[in-house]
């Protein structure tokens, strides 16, 4: 398990290095010179000049990018250009946010989406399969943010019971956790209730029933049980597409956030804060799919096996 | 077996043929806009702005007092043709790049098949986000943006295809009579391997319509005038306390006509009996 965990996290190096090297291209590749890119606005010459020098903008590329590699991984990210700020205290004003969205989220859809999943697959046929299946349908149909301002209407403007955006206390956390959940709900419960119902017509579920064993032990104790792999799979493949649910609906709540932060600054075209919000989300990706491929591997040996 | 059988087939099942019928009439709202539509998209009236849905304004006015339902109407144009080029173009790609890869193999299929890999784990929106930020926003970006960001699913879908293919027998006949690699792929293989990857195309049309919108929501797809249903909504939200319709409507069209997508790319999957080869990838 540990020497599988090393050898996950080792492939996570040249796949961190392509990320990056695209993030830190995007000041080479938008129109212009890259120094205008990257200064505040009004700044001296002798600020232009001391800025080009420590990103060594005269060396050739290859170098700049390790330049601009080594200050990112000490945590020195540059100066934003609208907010006048150094980006790395802009991200840790606002990963808490995401990190506590993101996580809840996750949550929401794997423990209600394998719940209504499950249900679904005990009562097939019955209206309880069919709300699901049309939930699921709605759920990976609907476009993100436009339930969110949906949500907002109802529970905000109408009945008044959640705040309509911020994050100044807990219960603002409700609505955009709810939006980012139904896709996941929608995804983890189809994958529950399509894995449980093959596993239920396998061998030795019906020797279960020839031997007397009750139903909802059946279900409880041995389908869903099996059923379980492929949902932690789809959960580990898809970890990524839920933590980016979370950059769209951000910005719909006006919650703080990293998503918000990438948002505005792509508007106000702040290269140093894009550099460094993409670059934080890229590395969140790809920490949670570890993660995933982690209790992936955990529970399947055969996983495992495939990459020791 | 013409090509139309299936599509036939998918049609005369029930939910097939209503998301037949609901889409013919949604790419007929885009194709004849000017005439369908009851008002111009850019005519403002600012009297008349933020008007309740009534017997004039049947989805009511936005901030401008422009006609809802016609701004929908034109906007059914830029998500629809913004959807469709994009996709088309991804694959094309993927067809390409797909097939090269899983013929050849060596050194081009690591290559290829690293790249897929890593824009793989990915979400869309956050590949689409980058080339944004190289490129700019507009609707041109949200195009090239879109159909980068769905490349990898069509070339590990069309690689997974010919990998199965190109092993058969009338392969190595043809080879044996003298064919050229480049027939080989394209006359023998790409058509055997088409259907899926077309199939999963006109799906990821769907998820194609709902990234264009939400660019647009986020201001960095379609500028104003040009109507835009995640645009139209992104304005919206200013009025959400006094006019709810206009975030309502847009959000409507595109959810009917995603809804629509996806399910008439279930009935045709079922028609061709291909649900095994599109989980292949």
């Amino acid at each position: 398990m540990i020497s599988f965990f090393i050898k996950r996290l080792l492939l996570l190096i040249p796949v961190f290095l392509a990320v990056s090297l695209v993030i830190f291209m995007i000041v080479h590749l938008v129109p212009g010179d890259p120094i205008d890119n990257l200064v505040q606005i009004n700044s001296s010459p002798e600020q232009k000049a001391a800025l080009a020098a420590k990103y060594g903008l005269d060396k050739p590329l290859y170098q700049q990018y390790a330049i601009w590699l080594g200050n990112a991984l000490t945590g020195d990210l540059g100066d934003a250009i609208i907010l006048r700020r150094p980006v790395s205290d802009l991200i840790a004003q606002n990963l808490p946010h995401s990190l506590t969205l993101g996580a809840l989220a996750l949550l929401f859809s794997t423990v209600v989406g394998i719940a209504a999943g499950a249900l679904a697959a005990i009562y097939k046929d019955s209206w309880i399969d069919r709300v699901t299946m049309a939930l699921i349908l709605l759920g990976s149909t609907v476009p993100g943010f436009w339930l969110g301002l949906l949500l907002i209407m109802l529970f905000a403007v109408q009945l008044g019971w959640f705040p309509v955006s911020g994050a100044r206390s807990w219960d603002a956390l409700v609505l955009p956790v709810l939006t980012i959940g139904l896709g996941g709900v929608a995804l983890v419960a189809r994958v529950t209730r399509v894995a449980m119902m093959e596993t239920a017509r396998k061998d030795f579920v019906m020797m279960l029933h020839a031997k007397g064993v009750p139903p909802w032990r059946i279900e409880l104790r041995h389908v869903l049980r099996h059923a379980l792999l492929p949902v932690v799979t789809i959960l580990s493949l898809r970890i990524g597409w839920i933590l980016g649910g979370a950059v769209t609906v951000e910005f719909v709540f006006a919650r703080p956030g990293l998503g918000s932060l990438l948002i505005t600054s792509l508007n106000q075209r702040d290269y140093p804060v894009v550099q460094g919000a993409l670059l934080m989300l890229a590395v969140a990706v790809m920490l949670g799919t570890l993660l995933g491929d982690i209790v992936q591997a955990a529970m399947d040996p055969r996983v495992r096996e495939r990459i020791e | 077996m013409t090509a139309f059988a299936p599509i036939r087939t998918a049609i005369r099942s029930p939910r097939g043929g209503v998301s037949a019928a609901v889409l013919v009439l949604v790419v007929a709202c885009a194709l004849f806009a000017p005439l369908v539509a009851p008002y111009a998209y850019d005519i403002q009236n600012l009297p008349g702005a933020n008007t309740e849905p009534g017997a004039a304004h049947w989805m009511g006015t936005d901030e401008f007092g422009r006609d809802l339902m016609s701004r929908i109407i034109f906007g059914a144009r830029t998500s629809l043709s913004v959807a469709v080029t994009a996709i088309s173009i991804s694959v094309a790609a993927g067809l390409t790049l797909g097939a090269m890869a899983g013929y050849f193999g060596g050194w081009f299929d690591r290559a290829v098949t690293a790249v897929v890999d890593l824009t793989w784990s990915f979400p869309e929106i956050l590949i689409a986000l980058i080339l944004i930020a190289i490129i700019g926003p507009g609707l041109e970006s949200t195009m090239v943006a879109i159909s980068i960001a769905y490349l990898a699913q069509f070339t590990r879908l069309t690689r997974a295809q010919i990998m199965a293919l190109k092993n058969e027998t009338y392969v190595e006949a043809t080879t044996n009579l003298g064919a050229g690699h480049f027939h080989i792929i394209f006359r023998h293989l790409l058509p055997n391997a088409l259907t899926p990857v077309i199939v999963a195309g006109m799906l990821a049309t769907g998820d194609a319509i709902i990234l264009e919108a939400t660019l647009g929501f986020f201001g960095l797809g379609a500028q104003p005038p040009t109507p835009s249903w995640g645009a139209m909504m992104s304005s919206g939200t200013a009025q959400i306390f006094i006019a709810p319709w206009i975030i309502i409507f847009p959000g409507l069209a595109i959810a009917i006509t995603v809804i629509s997508i996806n399910l008439f790319g279930d009935a045709l999957i079922e028609a061709l009996d291909i649900r095994n080869r599109l989980r292949s990838v």
